[in-house]
């Protein structure tokens, strides 16, 4: 059995009918998600892609019975979106949404680790079990079943490691993106602590990148939980300081975050890093073996 | 987003924090005006730029000549105040803050931030202000008080209490400080601040105490909900590639180097310019042209790129993935021809249709140079920019 999500977990769409909502529901679908419905307040009643719309996610979940939502509802809206999916029971809650004010996410962890529901994201491409679901923005077809967890905070260097484990014929076990907001509802360590449980996962690649200390408590983490190779790259040596790289997350401020300091703190755990963004599937092959 | 000092003390002011009295003037007539109103013997003229470290960049002055004001006020006034936060240019001083003087007996630091890995706005208080407080956080980090705040019931009075005793306030002033944290809590939180920091707050000759400094930064993605915050942004402090950028929903940020860089995705943006470091190259900026990297976005962005004349060669690193590489190059042709680049362009295209996206820009008659693969590609800029390829 595969982590967080498999080929039988239920997914419903809030902002079902939008462009990005039908878009990658379509994908989505083809690519063998079990989409059930989606959500736009006031189009309840309507068929879209085939599938029921309801007004809220309680009818949707009622209806049924859905384990997991994507959200792709406008930034201004997703506070009310993410703890309306969370308190209508869903318990794996996907917000592929850039540019939530932080504000908002520090009240939404709250609220969704109260009702102890799983938030991925926001800020990020999704999660994916390659051959069994996808729930998020990820191009499916770069991917390919197999042994090597990937967890990043970036959308399209998750896609560079998955292109090279797939070239290199390692395949994924599952790939999470905890997207690039400060605040984000899932951690290197939740993931991580997954993949160790994980029996399809056999080495772990994590992307990490400037800004905050994420990658230095997950490099703890690992020295003292997980016992399968993890291979490590982190973006942005070269990025200057006091500036916002794009993600709200990648600033290094009043002198900390910097790559420099995240590499230091893998290499004194122990952990396998590489320094280009090209190596992250070689680095697993010469930890593995393989 | 930040706020210059004066607009962040009017915002102080809304919530009764105890700030000196002052106001901002933008020529020398109105600084005098502003001075005579004041009625002090001394000024205190503060040059109003987005940066900090004004003190010791010679930016604030006190004051007691008419003479001596006005030169000083002349000689800020449309120039350019470097200090050690700003780069070799400086922020230019379109304005000063002319503010009634303070009788200090001691300064104290104050400020709230996010703290990422808690999840929580962060108080942190230190009976060292004053002086540069990642110097303290460095040296003494023992003298850092902090106090974590729960998002659903904000700053409790007993946390100021806790943190007044310790910073050693007597009567009135545990009362004040109870005060102070309290509503800056509520600013923090009502304006969706990403930072509020007073230093120094001090404790005046009389035992008051006053937020002699004010410095507050913004959420961006919350500006949707504070308008008139919004319309104080001052774009002549900021860098206007920077800004034309964000017109275009790109995002740029302007380095040193020679190479120019437009890639899709923040991370991998990063990692393009990461990668033609270890190449020995080095990067010209940082540019994130988006998901749909239409001949639109791109063209804009090649243009955007090309304002800076250091740039010797361009690296264009696509990672497509819904969208098709074959859409993409067309994108990419379009721009080179409409905007005219006269530098080496690299382009390395990977995902859907990346093989017919290479031949098609390998066909063209432009000066694109294919690439396979993300080494390939940085080693090949690289080469362009010293001439080897």
């Amino acid at each position: 059995m595969s982590m967080l999500i498999n080929k039988k977990t239920k997914v419903i769409c809030q902002g079902f009918t939008g462009q990005q909502g039908t878009l990658h529901s379509e994908q989505a679908i083809a690519y063998g998600t079990r989409m059930v419905g989606g959500v736009t307040p006031g189009k309840g009643g309507q068929t879209h892609l085939n599938l029921p719309v309801f007004n809220t996610v309680r009818e949707a979940v009622d209806a049924t019975q859905a384990d997991a939502s994507v959200i792709y509802v406008p930034a201004p809206f997703c506070k009310d979106s993410i703890i309306e999916a969370a308190e209508a029971g869903i318990k794996l809650i996907v917000c592929i949404t850039e540019g939530i004010p932080v504000l908002d996410m520090l009240e939404v962890k709250v609220v969704v680790d109260c009702l102890g529901a799983r938030l991925i994201g926001p800020n990020c491409p999704g999660v994916i079990t390659p051959g069994e679901s996808k729930i998020g923005i990820m191009p499916g077809y770069i991917h390919s079943p197999g042994k090597v967890g990937i967890v990043s905070r970036s959308g399209t260097l998750t896609y560079e490691a998955v292109h090279q484990t797939t070239q290199l014929g390692f395949g994924q076990s599952t790939c999470v993106g905890i997207g690039g907001d400060p605040i984000p509802g899932t951690s290197f360590i939740d993931v991580l602590r997954e993949f160790q449980a994980d029996d399809r996962t056999e080495a772990i690649v994590m992307v990490g990148e400037i800004g905050g200390t994420a990658e230095e408590e997950a490099a703890e983490f690992i020295q003292s939980e997980v016992t399968k190779p993890v291979v490590a790259y982190i973006a942005g040596v070269t990025a200057p300081p006091g500036k916002r790289m794009g993600h709200a997350g990648a600033i290094i401020a009043g002198g900390k975050g910097t790559a420099v300091e995240k590499y230091a703190s893998l290499e004194k755990a122990g952990i396998h890093s590489v320094s280009s963004p090209a190596g992250i599937g070689q680095g697993v092959a010469e930890v593995m073996g393989w | 987003m930040n706020l210059h000092e004066y607009q962040a003390k009017a915002l102080f002011e809304r919530y009764d924090l105890p700030v000196p009295a002052g106001k901002v003037a933008s020529s020398l007539e109105e600084a005098r005006q502003e001075w005579k109103h004041l009625g002090t013997d001394i000024a205190v003229v503060k040059a109003q730029v987005y940066a900090g470290g004004r003190g010791k960049a010679g930016g604030v002055r006190l004051i007691s000549d008419a003479a001596e004001f006005d030169a000083y006020v002349d000689s800020l006034l449309g120039s350019r105040l470097v200090t050690i936060q700003t780069d070799e240019h400086g922020q230019p001083v379109n304005s000063v803050l002319v503010a009634a003087p303070t009788d200090i007996a001691k300064e104290l630091y104050l400020s709230l931030v996010i703290d990422r890995a808690a999840q929580r706005i962060v108080v942190m208080a230190s009976t060292e202000g004053g002086v540069d407080i990642e110097a303290v956080a460095v040296e003494t980090p023992e003298k850092i008080l902090r106090a974590f705040i729960d998002p659903l019931v904000g700053v409790m009075p007993y946390q100021c209490r806790e943190l007044g005793f310790k910073l050693g306030f007597e009567g009135k002033q545990i009362k004040q400080f109870t005060h102070i944290l309290t509503a800056l809590g509520k600013l923090f939180v009502e304006n969706d601040l990403s930072q509020a920091e007073i230093n120094p707050l001090v404790i005046q000759e009389n035992g008051d105490l006053l937020c002699l400094d004010a410095k507050v930064a913004l959420d961006d993605n919350a500006l949707f909900r504070h308008p008139e915050l919004a319309a104080m942004r001052d774009l002549s402090q900021e860098d206007a590639r920077e800004n034309r950028a964000q017109e275009a929903e790109l995002n740029y940020i302007a380095l040193h180097g020679d190479i120019g860089c437009m890639v899709n995705g923040a991370g991998l943006a990063m990692a393009t310019m990461d990668l033609i470091k270890l190449k020995g190259g080095n990067p010209a900026n940082f540019l994130d042209v988006g998901g749909g990297a239409t001949k639109e976005r791109v063209t804009e962005a090649f243009k955007i790129i090309l304002s800076d004349s250091n740039v010797k060669a361009v690296l264009v690193n696509i990672f497509g993935g819904i969208v098709r590489c074959d859409v993409i190059a067309e994108g990419i042709l379009g721009a080179v021809a409409e905007v005219g680049i006269e530098v080496p362009v690299v382009v390395r295209l990977e995902g859907n249709n990346a093989e017919i996206g290479a031949q098609m820009l390998e066909e063209s008659d432009l000066n694109i140079i294919a690439a396979k693969g993300f080494t390939e590609a940085a080693e090949k800029v690289v080469a362009c920019v010293r001439g080897e390829q």
